[in-house]
């Protein structure tokens, strides 16, 4: 319970000036703002957890400025795109930092990304009535693939170069279409130079879409509200605190201590998420001996490669995204937070550590017993959104919720006490 | 469909048919290696001494101009110098000529062969990898170069050696088609400092690191002044937040 009473609309010199209420009454951005920071009411209880969505969001700014900003120096053309990465990291004024923030900033997107999602799993966030904001989510997980994807054939490199041809080239197993539609997504025969062109211009692109499908993604969001670590929805006003000044400070707080390890990689380890080979400028002639993706490909390889042939494998990857749409009504519990869930709680760790070993196995060579073991991960990945959600709902008889967030919050407290 | 085949076999089958005979690079200490290293300015200037004498007649520097050497400490007077021993072709001239003249500061180290094609013909088929970027373009870069020049021996008597390569157990398949480029004494150092194999060795790939990373220093100290920016930065915000929060139970 917050001690002082906040008032509802607090009077600012922001809001309460004669150009603001001009601006406003013919375009209503300071009601907005108003809305989203001074009204836009948050449960008292969230966790450190809910820092992931805002620092995704300055990642994907910071992603955006430092793409724009090697775009004026990036040249898509095979014969010099390798030379001109080079170029800006080595002529380029500050260019090495500009090149080292993206590729950086890449990896630890996915790092929040990932996170996010698993605490919306654990939290049970994507439940009613919250299941298009869960989907929007989806939808913004595979436009950054996508994104990441292009990006990474753009320093044409080894990796960019053999990863390009192996991911399009899946698309050759769709029965009849198949070879047509490679031709047509290559521009071309092979990977080359229309293939480059039109991924730096998709490249540019898909960022902003993203920025797009994000406003709809916070839309959704602030009909309901945030989820919080009960799951017990907001239901009297001290459960509440103002979004600002509260999640605003808070927020900034986590975004400093974000900041202080990413610029531990980008200054101190800038190479540690990249492959050496993709320091070696593509060459169509020279097969590498170990192709993998990026770390955050990494599981969906994982599954790609454990069906013994290659349209199964390519649905097998397709479905391990799409099943993530029918969440909502796979897990078949009312009950939103892990907390209080006896059967589930174990159940979503055992989810995690099956997508960790998912990781490790997308870089080992399929055979023997990586290959064994990948299969297996990948049927106990499928079984878990197909098998055990619905069952476990059905079956699991749940501890009891606390009657409110302000509940919660004492049971939390006198829990510490002892 | 055929080419698709193989290139669906290269993914799905084990990605290095590798052999095991390829031993993993010896460990070595370098100046830079470590959170805040700096390159060791004389081995530098020992190393680009090495490259100049020894790897320049088949290896390509690209990515480096003339002008950059200043960050080894020579003068622009120095660097005129080195410049002018090489030369470029340039051109066309209004004749419409191509000719020959002394490289210029600005101009990057020229190619020791004219085309890929050359240099291969040279080199029983083998191709001298462009150097720039050949620390960070191996794993453990500097110490898989450091073993690689050193690691020059006999074969053991279970491997055939093909015509025109050398055995050398770090490099993948245990086969080089570049002879061992280094024997002791084979530059006079200026400083006088032995030229043994080992000692010019470290001094290239001390070189070569610098070359494939020349910001890796203004970064370390850029990176140093911006953690410790965030860290204060960070416990301010802190303190904010503790305070605002301060009320909420
Ligand atoms: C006589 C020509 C020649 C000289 C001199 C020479 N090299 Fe090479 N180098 C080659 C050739 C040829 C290859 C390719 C070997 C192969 O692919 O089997 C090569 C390959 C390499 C490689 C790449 C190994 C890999 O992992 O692909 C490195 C590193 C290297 N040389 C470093 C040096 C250094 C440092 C020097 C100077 C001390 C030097 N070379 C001098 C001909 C030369
Ligand atoms: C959703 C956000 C984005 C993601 C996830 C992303 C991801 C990536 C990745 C993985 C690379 C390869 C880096 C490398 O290995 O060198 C890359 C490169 C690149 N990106 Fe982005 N990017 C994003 C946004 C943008 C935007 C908005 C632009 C420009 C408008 C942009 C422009 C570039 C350019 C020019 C390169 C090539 C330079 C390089 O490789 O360093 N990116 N991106």
């Amino acid at each position: 319970m917050t001690k002082k009473k906040h008032p509802q609309r607090p009077s600012r010199p922001l809001y309460d000036n004669p150009v603001s209420k001009w601006i406003d009454k013919r375009l209503p951005v300071f009601t907005f703002i108003r809305h989203s920071l001074d009204e836009y009411p948050t449960p008292k209880n969230l966790n450190w957890l809910w820092n992931g969505g805002s620092l995704a969001g300055i990642t994907l700014l910071i992603m955006i400025i430092s793409g724009i900003t090697l775009g004026m120096h990036y040249n898509p053309d095979p014969a010099d795109a390798f030379n001109s990465i080079e170029r800006i990291m080595r002529d380029v004024n500050y260019g090495w930092l500009i090149r080292y923030i993206h590729v950086n900033g890449a990896s630890f997107f996915f790092i929040l990304v990932y996170l996010h999602m698993f605490r919306s799993m654990y939290y049970g966030s994507y439940k009613a009535p919250r299941e298009l904001l869960w989907i929007v989510g989806v939808l913004i997980l595979l436009l950054m693939m996508a994104t990441a994807f292009m990006g990474y054939v753009l320093p044409w490199g080894q990796m960019s170069f053999w990863g390009a041809k192996v991911i399009t080239n899946l698309f050759s197993a769709i029965p009849v279409f198949g070879d047509s539609i490679v031709q047509w997504l290559l521009g071309g025969p092979n990977v080359d130079a229309p293939t480059l062109h039109r991924f730096f211009v998709l490249h540019y692109l898909l960022p902003f879409l993203i920025v797009a499908f994000v406003a709809i993604h916070l839309i959704c969001l602030h009909q309901f509200g945030s989820n919080n670590p009960s799951g017990v929805e907001v239901k009297k006003s001290e459960d509440q605190i103002p979004f600002h000044p509260y999640y605003t400070v808070k927020d900034l707080y986590g975004l400093t201590i974000y900041l202080l390890v990413f610029a531990g990689f980008v200054f101190f380890a800038p190479n540690f998420f990249m492959e050496a080979v993709n320091y070696n400028p593509a060459n169509p002639l020279v097969t590498p001996p170990h192709i993998a993706p990026e770390w955050y490909f990494l599981p969906f390889y994982a599954i790609l490669r454990s069906f013994p042939d290659k349209l199964g494998g390519v649905i097998g990857m397709f479905s391990a995204v799409s099943v993530l749409f029918f969440l909502p009504w796979l897990d078949r519990s009312k009950i939103k937070s892990a907390a209080y869930r006896p059967m589930f709680r174990p159940l979503f760790w055992v989810f995690i550590l099956n997508c960790l070993i998912l990781g490790w196995i997308g870089q080992k060579p399929p055979q023997g017993w990586y290959l064994i073991i990948g299969r297996l991960a990948t049927l106990y990945y499928f079984a878990h959104f197909l098998i055990i959600l619905p069952v476990v709902g059905w079956l699991e008889r749940p501890l009891t919720v606390p009657s409110s967030i302000s509940e919660y919050c004492k049971r939390e407290h006198n829990r510490r006490k002892k | 469909m055929i080419r698709l085949f193989i290139i669906f076999i290269l993914i799905i089958s084990p990605p290095c048919l590798a052999d095991a005979t390829t031993r993993p690079p010896e460990q070595t200490h370098w100046s830079f290696a470590t959170p805040l290293g700096t390159f060791d300015r004389s081995a530098m200037q020992r190393g680009f001494q090495v490259y100049k004498e020894v790897c320049s007649a088949c290896h390509e520097l690209s990515h480096i101009r003339f002008r950059e050497l200043s960050a080894l400490g020579f003068n622009d007077k120095e660097i005129k110098a080195i410049a002018a021993d090489y030369s470029i072709k340039d051109g066309p001239n209004d004749e419409g000529e191509m000719f020959d003249r002394p490289a210029l500061p600005g101009d990057s180290f020229p190619n020791p062969f004219p085309n890929e094609q050359a240099a291969r013909a040279s080199n029983g088929g083998a191709f001298p990898v462009d150097l720039s970027l050949i620390i960070k373009g191996r794993e453990d870069g500097a110490n898989y170069v450091h073993s690689l020049l050193t690691g020059y021996g006999s074969a053991p008597t279970d491997i055939t050696l093909f015509e025109g390569k050398s055995y050398n157990p770090y490099f993948e398949g245990g086969q080089i088609s570049m002879p061992p480029p280094l024997v002791d004494g084979q530059v006079t150092y200026v400083d006088g400092t032995p030229a043994t194999v080992d000692q010019m060795s470290k001094d290239v790939v001390t070189f070569l690191s610098w070359a494939s990373a020349p910001e890796l220093e203004a970064r370390r100290q850029m990176g140093l002044k911006v953690i410790l920016y965030l860290i204060v930065f960070s416990m301010l915000m802190y303190f904010v937040y503790r305070s605002v929060w301060r009320n909420v139970k």
